[in-house]
């Protein structure tokens, strides 16, 4: 078990966090017709609707309160009341989806009870339009923690209770954030290869996955229907992946019945296993011969990929749930962690992570941190570190903003952790200097030093 | 303790469209009130940044919760010609356990002080945000201790988010400069030539396409502002004989309190295009020569502009063939809404419109200069209208910032960044080439014809009528064309042409090949497919064939199909992301 080290530095050095109403906003963006209202200034949902934009390169639906001096001071009720309307009459969204933000939450005003009183008074015109609200302060939490509140408060508001109907054939996949659009839909063909249907909740796959839908749409264009989010209880089983999901997963079980099996992660061979496993047991079918092929392809990346990996120094910075998934694969293939960052410290996940220490922090400690490591991962932000230590940067999370086609790669099961196998190996071969005499003679040197060291020292090292 | 200030920023003698104003629409400030749920732009605290962040040697601190520098820093191209430390993003990241208990002044100073430690930089911008302000943190106290305590000026920038647009603060930032920063340095070098440049961003390094020029003419850039600029020569800029102001709207008042304070004149001038560059290196020259320059440097600057113009005009030409006729629209604001037009008309490319919503009177009376009338000129669009606009094809080409970037592109319209993210360099003659040669990559490049011709199958993954690769027998009876495999191959344009051309329906390759033959298989699927197919707005009895033709193929592709297959195969990546889509709407 890793000790888990809390940050102690007074200025952040190069963030790794995004806050958490962007977290939330991401969400609600894979839910169909909907728009992403921040309660704030109008700065925070700039900001966030930037960086948005340049990871999926995408027009991104967000809106602002637009709370102004005034409003800071007064309240800001009208603000939203009249952000939810003008939404309502502009772009006739399925979804608003309200994120807070500091300033309104350093105010502190009871969002719901405003909220319960304008659905009261606007019944008639919000029919068809869900509202629903999640409380994510920018001062706690970061992109995991904004997406687990704004998926449980959709099941909590939108979810019907206690089915009268199950269809053992249905089933609710809970996606986190981590997830590309790629990986979303690999997780789909393999649930629909048992014959099984999956509602993926949200499903970014279907909104941020880069179309041209031939005319302008003001809401998010794809995702999941709010009905398959009501009719979400009558599934047979949910599929969580990642911890970020035992929220919404647990609020599911507790409103509807529905039974939940968690998986830590979705990459490398047991992982993808136990989830084919889990499908085959829901359906009653045996595995299709073409899923059992993929499952032969990853061994055979193993068996030609290990090598690249064996001793290699992993330097990772992610958020929780995709930093236990990246650094038990590094791990599963022979590699070590060095340095592990994250953004926050309260998931549970965190405790499993195969690692020394779990700092939680920011790319400035990652720079420290990862000093003669053969590979960085992390988002895009750590370019500047990668590039100061002269060490391979492999992107994942978010955002990415200096590469094209990030949705499109896929990290899970057992066709994306073949090609996760192969997409790190190829930094790696990239990255062998030619022998030279110098580096051999520091090469004999370390191994003496090596021989030298206990094993305490070499952790302390 | 704000509002005076900001008051006082809305009253602009300098600025025509606030003179014209009058008392009670002044105080209600620049820009109009925000409508909650349809509003767009930064705040306050984001235009404080993007005028001071280009600084190159400070450190940028964010005194705020994550979101204000978490969601945006290292997004703006500045070029800086040495010092980092302005990249490496700074911020308090306040925590829940911060707000609550009070302790954001503590946390300020001591983020002050690693900072100090670990990169002892020349000053630390402070920059205040909509929850420390909402708090009360003192951030002006601290800087003042903090500046005190670590001798290192600590200045506060107060722009908290909600106090107003990016403009305002953009002006905010301007008074921060003015009240801590310039001034406080008195260099030992003063020189009659010395310039300061402000409101240039130095965005993908541009202005060292016009440095060069000023540099040979003897006329010394003390410092931009804040482009490329650093910590000791903004604070020297008092000393400066004269000040070019680039950017109409940002900087304005900081312009005007320098000349009061310090009696150094200025004018409004800009980098972007031919004339315009011409322009202000001529009143540069008139400006300091009046101030006791050697008065030789008029001429010269005027023989520096012959030459480059000459050499500018003929780089121009090379493209007149390409892009007369072209119709270009510009949605970006203030300064650039007119600057580059004159350029670009110069070779015969036409202006369809241009946006305002950001200008000034003054650049609005040189819209109307430049085009004899107003109907050029439009206020803002929203994205809905604009996206229509480029679906009619009004345009040949849009420019404009990231922002309405993705209208553009979904409309399958060439667009062209001119706003802070570009990668391109467009200031001097030099840039304006660069300019009109991005336009000319944009407007010609391969992938217009691809993506804009129709998708051969419909919405619901059809063929539509007429498209043929195998030239079945019944296509060439009931379509009268005869659309043959070596038909569907020829460049014939049109956009039935282009349907044939790119169809690749069941082809000999056999992924595709096996998907169909596995529906074929499949028990009803083929006379389901045939039924489906016998709807509008495929020609009746064409449907059953489809099925057909697709055995076929598998049965004996004819070389005509692989070829087509191979010749379509790079549109096809495109098509798969046409029209067929729309059900996912």
């Amino acid at each position: 078990m890793p000790t888990i080290l809390p940050s102690e530095k007074a200025a952040s050095v190069n963030p790794l966090k995004s806050s958490q109403p962007l977290g939330a906003a991401f969400a609600f963006l894979g839910i169909e017709g909907s728009v992403p209202l921040f309660h704030g200034s109008q700065g925070c949902t700039s900001f966030a609707l930037v960086l948005f934009v340049r990871h999926f390169k995408e027009t991104i639906p967000l809106q602002t309160t637009a709370m102004d001096e005034v409003a800071t001071i007064m309240g800001g009720a009208d603000h939203l009341e009249e952000a939810i309307m003008n939404l309502k009459t502009r772009v006739k969204p399925k979804l608003i989806g309200i994120c807070t933000t500091a300033l309104v939450e350093t105010r502190g005003e009871d969002f719901a009870g405003d909220l319960a009183l304008i659905r009261a008074r606007r019944a008639e015109a919000l029919a068809g339009t869900e509202v629903v609200l999640a409380n994510t302060p920018d001062f706690s939490g970061s992109i995991e923690e904004g997406w687990s509140k704004a998926v449980t408060a959709l099941i909590d508001g939108i979810t019907a209770p206690n089915p009268t109907f199950r269809d053992p054939r249905r089933v609710a996949i809970l996606a986190g954030p981590d997830l590309t659009v790629a990986d979303l839909e690999e997780i789909r063909d393999t649930v629909e290869a048992f014959g099984l249907e999956p509602t993926i909740l949200p499903d970014i796959s279907g909104s941020l996955d880069g179309t041209v839908p031939g005319k302008w749409i003001p809401v998010s264009y794809g995702g999941t229907p709010i009905e398959a989010i009501r009719s979400l209880g009558e599934c047979g089983h949910c599929l969580a992946l990642g911890e970020t999901q035992r929220a919404a997963a647990e609020a599911l079980s507790a409103k509807c019945g529905v039974p939940h099996t968690m998986f830590d992660t979705p990459t490398g061979l047991a992982a993808a296993d136990r989830f084919v496993t889990a499908l085959a047991e829901l359906s009653g079918n045996p595995v299709p011969a073409r899923l059992l092929r993929r499952r032969s392809q990853l061994a055979d990346a193993l068996l030609d990929g290990h090598f690249h990996f064996g001793g290699k120094k992993i330097a990772i910075a992610a958020e929780p749930d995709l930093l236990y998934r990246l650094s038990t694969f590094f791990v599963g293939m022979g590699a070590e962690i060095a340095a592990a960052v994250t953004t926050t410290g309260t998931s549970a996940i965190l405790k499993r992570i195969p690692a020394e220490t779990v700092r939680v922090g920011d790319f400035g400690d990652l720079e420290r941190m990862a000093e003669g490591c053969d590979l960085i991962v992390g988002h895009s932000h750590a370019r500047q570190a990668a590039e100061r230590l002269a060490i391979p940067l492999m992107r994942v999370g978010f955002p990415i903003f200096d590469r094209l086609g990030t949705q499109h790669r896929c990290h899970v099961l057992w066709r994306g952790t073949r090609d996760l196998i192969f997409e790190a190996a190829n930094l790696f071969q990239a990255a062998v200097p030619e022998p030279t005499p110098e580096r051999l003679e520091s090469f004999r040197t370390q191994e003496a030093h090596h021989v030298r060291r206990t094993p305490s020292d070499a952790r302390a090292h | 303790m704000l509002s005076p200030k900001v008051q006082a920023l809305f009253d602009e003698p300098a600025c025509d469209r606030n003179v014209a104003k009058d008392e009670k629409a002044r105080k209600k400030g620049c820009s109009k009130p925000l409508t909650p749920g349809a509003a767009a732009g930064g705040c306050a605290f984001d235009g404080a940044k993007i005028a001071l962040q280009p600084i190159t040697d400070v450190a940028h601190l964010v005194h705020a919760p994550l979101a204000c520098e978490g969601n945006s820093w290292d997004n703006r191209g500045a070029g800086s010609s040495g010092p980092m430390l302005w990249r490496t993003s700074f911020t308090t990241d306040l925590s829940e356990l911060d707000v609550v208990m009070g302790q954001g002044e503590r946390k300020l100073y001591r983020a002050i002080r690693e900072i100090v430690e670990a990169h002892a930089p020349p000053a630390i911008f402070v920059y205040e945000t909509c929850v420390t302000a909402l708090v009360g943190d003192d951030i002006g106290a601290v800087c003042r201790h903090a500046s005190e305590k670590f001798a290192t000026p600590c200045i506060p920038v107060h722009a908290a988010g909600f106090v107003g647009s990016k403009n305002l603060g953009n002006k905010l930032a301007g008074e921060a400069l003015l009240d801590h920063v310039i001034g406080t340095h008195e260099p030992d070098d003063v020189g009659p030539t010395d310039v300061l440049i402000l409101g240039e961003f130095n965005l993908s390094g541009e202005f060292w396409l016009v440095k060069p020029l000023l540099d040979e003419l003897g006329i010394r850039v003390r410092t931009c502002i804040p482009g490329d600029a650093r910590y000791l020569d903004v604070a020297a800029a008092h000393t400066v004989r004269a000040t070019m102001m680039v950017c109409s709207t940002a900087l304005i008042t900081l312009a005007r309190k320098m000349e009061e304070r310090w009696g150094i004149p200025w004018f409004e001038g800009s980098f972007y295009g031919i004339a315009d560059t011409s322009e202000a290196l001529r009143r540069l020259a008139g400006l300091l020569v009046e101030r006791g320059a050697d008065p030789t440097l008029i001429a010269r600057t005027e023989a520096v502009i012959a030459r480059e113009e000459a050499v500018a005009r003929a780089a121009l030409e090379r493209f007149r063939p390409r892009l007369a006729g072209k119709r270009v629209l510009l949605n970006t604001g203030g300064v650039k809404s007119w600057s580059v037009v004159s350029a670009l008309m110069e070779i015969g490319i036409e202006i369809v419109g241009t946006s305002v919503k950001k200008s000034t009177e003054e650049d609005k009376e040189r819209i109307r200069q430049i085009f004899k009338d107003e109907t050029h000129a439009f206020d803002g669009m929203a994205p809905r209208d604009l996206y229509a606009l480029l679906e009619r094809r009004d345009a040949d080409i849009m420019l404009s910032g990231g922002r309405t970037q993705f209208i553009a592109l979904k409309a399958r319209m060439p667009w062209l960044d001119i706003n802070q993210e570009r990668v391109h360099p467009y200031a001097g003659y030099a840039g304006m080439v660069e300019l009109v040669r991005q336009i000319d990559l944009a407007l010609h490049n391969p992938i217009w014809d691809a993506v804009r011709a129709p998708s051969p199958f419909d919405a619901d993954g059809r063929l539509r009528a007429g498209v043929s690769v195998i030239g079945r027998p019944e296509a060439r009876g009931t379509d009268g064309g005869g659309v043959s495999a070596e038909r569907a191959n020829s460049d014939v344009d049109g956009a039935m042409a282009g349907a044939t051309r790119s169809s690749s329906p069941p082809g000999g390759r056999e992924p595709e090949g096996g998907r169909l033959s596995d529906i074929d298989a499949d028990g009803n699927r083929p006379p389901a497919v045939a039924s489906e197919c016998n709807s509008p707005p495929l020609a009746s009895g064409t449907g059953g064939r489809v099925a057909a033709a697709a055995i076929g193929a598998l049965g004996a592709p004819s070389t005509g199909a692989v070829e087509s297959e191979i010749h379509t195969s790079i549109f096809r990546k495109f098509a798969a992301s046409g029209d067929g889509d729309q059900d996912d709407c």
